[in-house]
């Protein structure tokens, strides 16, 4: 059963403030397939409304995952789109659930195969605890602390974004 | 889906396992194209390249798709190997099996090699990389992409294919892969180069390469393989065969500006394809060298990979 941890205002609300933080003359945003895709797109509407200059990207990390062994290759691979020049550039990488770290540093690992920017910083729409590696958000909308056997997922609902927690194991 | 053990040919693959394969090669397009050209995918694999058959274009792509996921990669050849000092296939494949690679990658000039060497080796996984005039899922799986960046889906075009289809692999397995993926093969040769009842693949057949010309969307030129000829009078000359089943500025004309020229490679300039019709169509050939690599990336990522699953 999914209980609604944030509603679709708090979730406006997370993303009103982090567009807020992130902005300045150019930005660079890349989303992590898809969940974080969609985090980014929703980011750079807010920037949009302003002058600034947004760069956008998408990354899957498919490829570089550290279990391959367990799951197999991800039947549905997007390709990552990179169509700026990284090297020496300011990175925003967003997500939309930061759980156990392993994603972003996959992620790291694909980013600088592409190129060496100056800084990437780490936006994510929920933290929700349980971290398994030294990696946390610059940027983080909302926090929850989620138990090991909890799923924290972005829900796209028709009337707008919420955030589900469901119990996938006892 | 079924997950892949082995690869030993089109004729086991289902119509979902072939999209898979096409569509997993696609998204390696990209790794090949960037600057640094290389992802941990399959870290801390082996891949080991048995070739008992010369072979450029398969070889190093093996060798280039495995070491861009970040593999080991080894390549034997026989005339390198103890084969030359009078070891059975059996023994060499149980010697590189007790060496605990992932993958070995085998082309021989017998038929069937790779499912006999499989009952042997467990916990190897094996590819196919073309067995005498059997099989070569690989090249269909990279046609098949090539096609895929041109048509979107092959599902009703017609591909002609011209030239020693006795011989061919290439030629048996896209006629299996027609069948499954709902395309149109029409075969073209001399009788003396068809095999006896090609018609049972549900091909159509003609001796006329002008006759098949019209309506083809693609055009899929052989080469004579000279090595597997048993019979030296298939054809009376080079020049008449050329005459008759060639590729040149005028068939390629009938063909119309939409076809593409499809070769597997390597091609004999002035045989099945003349000079200037090769340099004029290279760019089509020369992708599906490029798709290769990929489409071998997404081989060995699904050979190494578990039994799959959601994304967690």
């Amino acid at each position: 059963m999914a209980e609604t941890i944030f509603d679709t205002i708090a979730v406006n609300q997370a993303l009103d403030t982090m567009a807020k933080s992130m902005a300045a003359d150019e930005v660079y945003i890349i989303g992590i397939q898809r969940g974080g895709s969609e985090v980014a797109d929703a980011l750079q509407h807010r920037l949009k409304k302003t002058d600034i200059t947004i760069h956008r990207g998408n990354l899957d990390i498919s490829f570089y995952r550290d279990d391959l062994d367990t799951i197999g290759p991800n039947p549905e691979v997007r390709r990552s789109e990179l169509p700026f020049d990284m090297t020496d550039k300011h990175i925003y990488l967003v997500d939309d659930v930061l759980y156990t770290g392993r994603t972003i540093r996959a992620a790291l690992g694909e980013i600088f195969d592409y190129g060496r920017p100056a800084t990437v910083r780490l936006v994510v729409l929920v933290d929700r605890g349980g971290h398994e590696l030294p990696i946390a958000a610059d940027i983080t909308g909302l926090s929850h602390h989620a138990k090991a056997g909890q799923s924290v997922k972005l829900n796209n609902d028709p009337n707008g974004w919420t955030i589900e927690l469901r119990q996938v194991k006892k | 889906m079924k997950s892949f053990k082995h690869l030993f040919g089109i004729a086991d693959l289902s119509r979902e396992q072939i999209e898979y394969l096409v569509n997993l090669g696609d998204s390696f397009i990209d790794i090949n194209r960037r600057p640094l050209k290389k992802a941990p995918t399959l870290r801390g694999k082996t891949v080991i390249n048995l070739f008992f058959e010369n072979s450029t274009r398969t070889r190093t792509s093996f060798e280039l798709a495995g070491k861009r996921l970040s593999a080991d990669v080894i390549n034997i050849s026989a005339s390198t190997s103890a084969t030359s000092k009078g070891e059975t296939l059996l023994d060499t494949g149980q010697t590189l099996a007790a060496m605990q690679p992932h993958v070995v990658v085998i082309r021989h000039s017998l038929a069937g090699t790779c499912e006999f060497l499989a009952e042997y080796l467990d916990n190897t996984a094996i590819v196919n990389a073309g067995d005498g005039a059997h099989e070569h899922p690989t090249q269909i799986l990279t046609d098949l992409l090539t096609l895929k960046q041109a048509w979107g889906s092959p599902e009703g075009k017609t591909i002609t294919i011209v030239g020693d289809i006795a011989h061919s692999r290439v030629a048996r397995s896209h006629l299996l892969a027609a069948k499954k993926l709902g395309y149109n093969m029409r075969v073209v040769a001399p009788k003396t180069l068809l095999p006896a009842e090609v018609e049972r693949y549900g091909c159509e057949v003609y001796y006329d390469f002008d006759e098949a010309l019209p309506g083809s969307d693609a055009v899929y030129m052989l080469r004579i393989q000279t090595e597997r000829l048993t019979d030296a009078c298939a054809f009376p000359s080079v020049r008449e065969y050329h005459e008759a089943y060639g590729l040149n500025a005028k068939r390629l004309r009938a063909a119309g500006d939409d076809c593409l020229v499809l070769h597997p490679g390597p091609m004999n300039r002035g045989v099945e394809i003349a000079t200037d019709v090769a340099d004029s169509v290279k760019s089509h050939i020369l992708s599906q060298v490029e798709y290769g690599v990929a489409v071998r990336m997404a081989v060995l990522a699904a050979l190494c990979g578990g039994e799959g699953g959601d994304e967690s």
